[in-house]
């Protein structure tokens, strides 16, 4: 168990996650490492690039069939993927009812007790937004997830959660051993982006360990429900992903406990790179027809 | 008939007086929606059939008096096995009014625990405020020796992290930095009390054990020829562990007990308040772990505390409830194997004496059909009892029991000639016992206190062996283990067998003809 070495995806929705951790994942596969991905996330869609199948059953789904989690048997929900990755989804309700964050804590009890961390050299959590509850935190507990790889744009809601994730960090490192591992940057093509990211790791005392350029192959190879390593492995983009997963493979050891700002040093940050004008505090909610008046 | 202080009616009589049932009556007919009372006893008798049951046994999505509690019942019952430990649960309060309602209900005696007491604002923000509140208040009022948390349903679904919680709690000063404050995560949704016992004994052993959640060094072993035991969750802790004592002491056994909640169920009215009373020692809580070997009496209580045990070297054992001469034999002599102690003369003198009990009365139970229900083990070891004693166990049902243990029970009864047309229902609820009882009858049922409604319903009468048994009092203070055990069992289900009979034949010149003086 001590060489396990257990990493968490976390990021706002939409951003990449799922994307970039299962590129990097297939290329960390490719140097011969053995993987577990646990999707934690009841959209079951952290693994489909591995399966090319759109959604696995999901833990919480054959429970939910079976009667309860303790019927269940760990061949039931863990299928194998692309290199030999073992993916698991936790699954959970459909949106507006039930609470997905105990469907998280419930999937990660089973497959602990079920043995599912044995012989592995890599467990990987993909978990959705922010850190919204205590079940979303489950994977950065104590004997969890010893990283975390926040996935982020130069966008301002990106890189709000960026921060949101690091409060949670925050929370659970003075107590326990989980460490900011550092930023990714999906690019985004917003302005000036690189700076922002690397601006906002060195507020967070982390570090961008990798800025991943926009490139059209990764929606060919998604709309295959492949991984671009999998789908162009000559590409530029599966090299600029086998570079990630070398970062984050000698990364072990060098997380940090993060240091989250307000959002007024956030929104500071923006205009320090003027993305956001400079405003004095009489033009706040004040509309742009408004402001041409005035 | 109004109340008169120089005679006061009580229930029994004041509600069958005039005025009461002309109320009662009328509360009936005009608020109640009253059914035609031949269309009640249709029903009621449809209820009945074998066509009933099929379609009770076909019941899906509801559940009618399950005989099971949930996890943190069974995390208190262990946590007050410890030496001044009060068990702390992280949740409601209500959550907590009914584990310590229903501990008192059946022993008979003030059950200690506190809640961090969470409300809505905790729901929303989370538990912390209150584990660190909670801690402070409980050891500066009631000055424990460890503080032993569980889980409610409410902490589990917020996803509150216990060992995180605790070590903030100890940062902000609420228990001093090396004070014990073992845990557990117990989902009251998830398993039974039985489930709970497991975790919260688990945590405490961990705590203990493997280093304190990383405060302290984790305990290296040096294996020395004591053994530990460990009860399971058991109505009858306090006559059983005592039982056990006395026959670990006779064979010379060096041992410790895990969790011995005898003294705190059964406190002397002496005029001094035991809040906290016996129980094992922390330091032989830790010292636990030197021990040659661990016995399990419950199999089902110890599901992940045993692997565990045995993941630190030890040779362990497991028990299903050991009831009777069989049982009791295997019990012992695994004991005797793992301490290299003899058994004594004296234990052997008294297997001959239940032996001879058994025979004196295998006329009277010799092919009784009996219906059991009760948790996984206790179902195991009455099966096994009655098997032995040449009755039937037609019905076994565990509302916690697994498949796995249902597959125990068909072995088990495979191995008996008297088993051949029993049946295991694991999983099953008081409402499939209802038609059972109705559809195959039986003579006896053997169950807890619950079991009064279907003896009245269906007539079957009720042998009261079990958890909880709320409304005859002191049965747990005598065991039902070891071979002194096993004769308090039989006496137990003779007295019904013998009360019955004379109830079916006291009728003066009709059925009194059988009523005799000698049984």
């Amino acid at each position: 168990m001590s060489s396990l070495r257990q990493i968490a995806f976390y990021g706002k929705g939409g951003i990449g996650k799922s994307t970039t951790s299962q590129n990097t994942l297939a290329a960390l596969a490719e140097m011969g490492q053995r993987i577990m991905i646990v999707g934690c996330d009841p959209k079951a869609d952290s693994t489909r690039l591995m399966l090319h199948a759109k959604a696995q059953d999901t833990i919480l789904s054959l429970a939910a069939e079976a009667g309860s989690v303790e019927d269940l048997e760990l061949e039931d929900v863990m299928k194998i993927g692309y290199k030999d990755i073992k993916c698991v989804e936790s699954g959970g309700p459909e949106p507006g009812v039930g609470c997905a964050g105990r469907g998280v804590i419930t999937s990660i009890n089973f497959l602990e007790e079920n043995g599912a961390y044995d012989d592995l050299d890599y467990v990987s959590y993909d978990v959705l937004g922010d850190v919204v509850c205590g079940g979303f935190a489950m994977p950065i507990r104590e004997n969890k997830a010893q990283e975390i790889y926040i996935v982020m744009s130069g966008e301002m809601m990106a890189m709000y959660a960026a921060n949101n994730i690091s409060k949670g960090i925050l929370k659970y490192a003075n107590s326990g051993g989980v460490r900011l591992g550092g930023l990714i940057c999906n690019e985004r093509q917003t302005d000036k982006e690189l700076e922002l990211a690397e601006n906002l790791a060195k507020k967070l005392g982390t570090e961008l360990i990798y800025f991943v350029p926009r490139d059209n192959i990764v929606q060919h190879a998604e709309l295959r429900r492949m991984t671009v390593i999998e789908y162009a492995p000559e590409s530029e983009q599966a090299e600029h992903y086998r570079k990630l997963a070398h970062k984050i493979h000698n990364n072990a050891g060098n997380g940090i406990i993060p240091t989250p700002i307000t959002m007024d040093e956030l929104e500071d940050m923006l205009m320090e790179h003027g993305i956001l004008k400079t405003v004095d505090e009489t033009e706040i909610g004040k509309t742009a027809a408004e402001l041409e008046i005035a | 008939m109004t109340q008169n202080a120089e005679n006061v009616l009580d229930h029994f009589e004041l509600f069958r007086g005039p005025e009461y049932q002309q109320m009662l009556e009328n509360k009936k007919k005009m608020f109640e929606n009253p059914r035609d009372p031949a269309e009640v006893a249709r029903v009621r008798e449809w209820a009945k059939t074998e066509e009933y049951k099929e379609l009770n046994f076909a019941r899906e999505a509801l559940t009618v008096n399950p005989a099971k509690a949930c996890q943190p019942l069974g995390a208190v019952f262990v946590a007050v096995g410890f030496e001044g430990t009060i068990p702390f649960v992280h949740g409601s309060q209500g959550c907590v009014a009914y584990y310590r309602s229903h501990l008192s209900r059946h022993f008979k005696e003030p059950s200690s625990c506190v809640s961090s007491s969470m409300t809505e604002d905790a729901a929303v923000f989370g538990g912390l405020n209150n584990m660190i509140d909670g801690l402070a208040n409980t050891y500066s009022l009631y000055k424990p020796k460890m503080i032993a948390v569980s889980t409610t349903c409410m902490a589990e679904v917020i996803g509150d992290d216990l060992n995180a919680f605790i070590k903030t709690a100890k940062e902000k000063e609420s228990v001093p930095q090396e004070f014990d404050v073992p845990f557990a995560h117990t989902p009251a949704f998830v398993g039974s009390h039985v489930t709970g016992y497991d975790n919260a004994l688990k945590g405490i052993i961990e705590h203990f054990w493997d280093g304190k959640a990383g405060t302290a060094e984790k305990l290296e072993r040096k294996p020395n020829d004591s053994i530990n035991f460990i009860g399971g969750f058991d109505g009858y802790t306090v006559g059983n562990m005592r039982e056990v004592k006395r026959i670990f002491d006779m064979m010379g056994v060096n041992y410790t007990i895990l969790g011995d909640n005898s003294d705190v169920f059964d406190t002397p009215t002496d005029g001094e308040f035991r809040m906290y009373d016996g129980g094992t020692t922390l330091e032989d809580a830790a010292n636990a772990i030197h021990a040659k070997a661990t016995i399990s009496m419950q199999e089902y209580c110890t599901e992940k505390t045993l692997p565990f045990i045995k993941n630190h070297g030890h040779e362990v054992a497991a028990f299903n409830h050991p009831v009777g001469v069989a049982s009791t034999d295997a019990f012992l002599m695994e004991v005797a194997r793992l301490t290299g102690k003899e058994i004594p003369e004296e234990l052997a003198k008294e297997r001959g004496r239940l032996v001879d009990a058994i025979a004196d009365s295998s006329a009277h139970i010799h092919g009784k059909k009996f219906a059991i229900y009760g948790d996984p083990d206790l179902c195991l070891g009455l099966t096994a009892f009655l098997l032995e004693l040449g009755a039937e166990p037609t019905h076994v049902l565990a509302t916690n029991g697994t498949k796995s243990w249902a597959a125990k029970v068909e072995a088990l009864l495979a191995s008996s000639p008297f088993g051949k047309d029993c049946h295991v229902y694991p999983g099953k609820d008081l409402w499939h016992m209802r038609s059972l009882l109705f559809t195959e009858p039986v003579d006896f049922l053997i169950g807890n206190t619950y079991g009064k409604y279907l003896e009245r319903d269906t007539g079957t009468p009720l042998i009261r062996i079990g958890f909880p048994v709320f409304d005859r009092h002191h049965h747990h203070r005598r065991p039902v283990w070891g071979y002194q055990g096993g004769m308090n069992v039989l006496i137990t289900i003779l007295d019904k067998i013998f009360d019955e009979i004379d109830r079916n034949t006291n009728v003066p010149a009709k059925t009194d003809y059988s009523f005799d003086i000698i049984r």
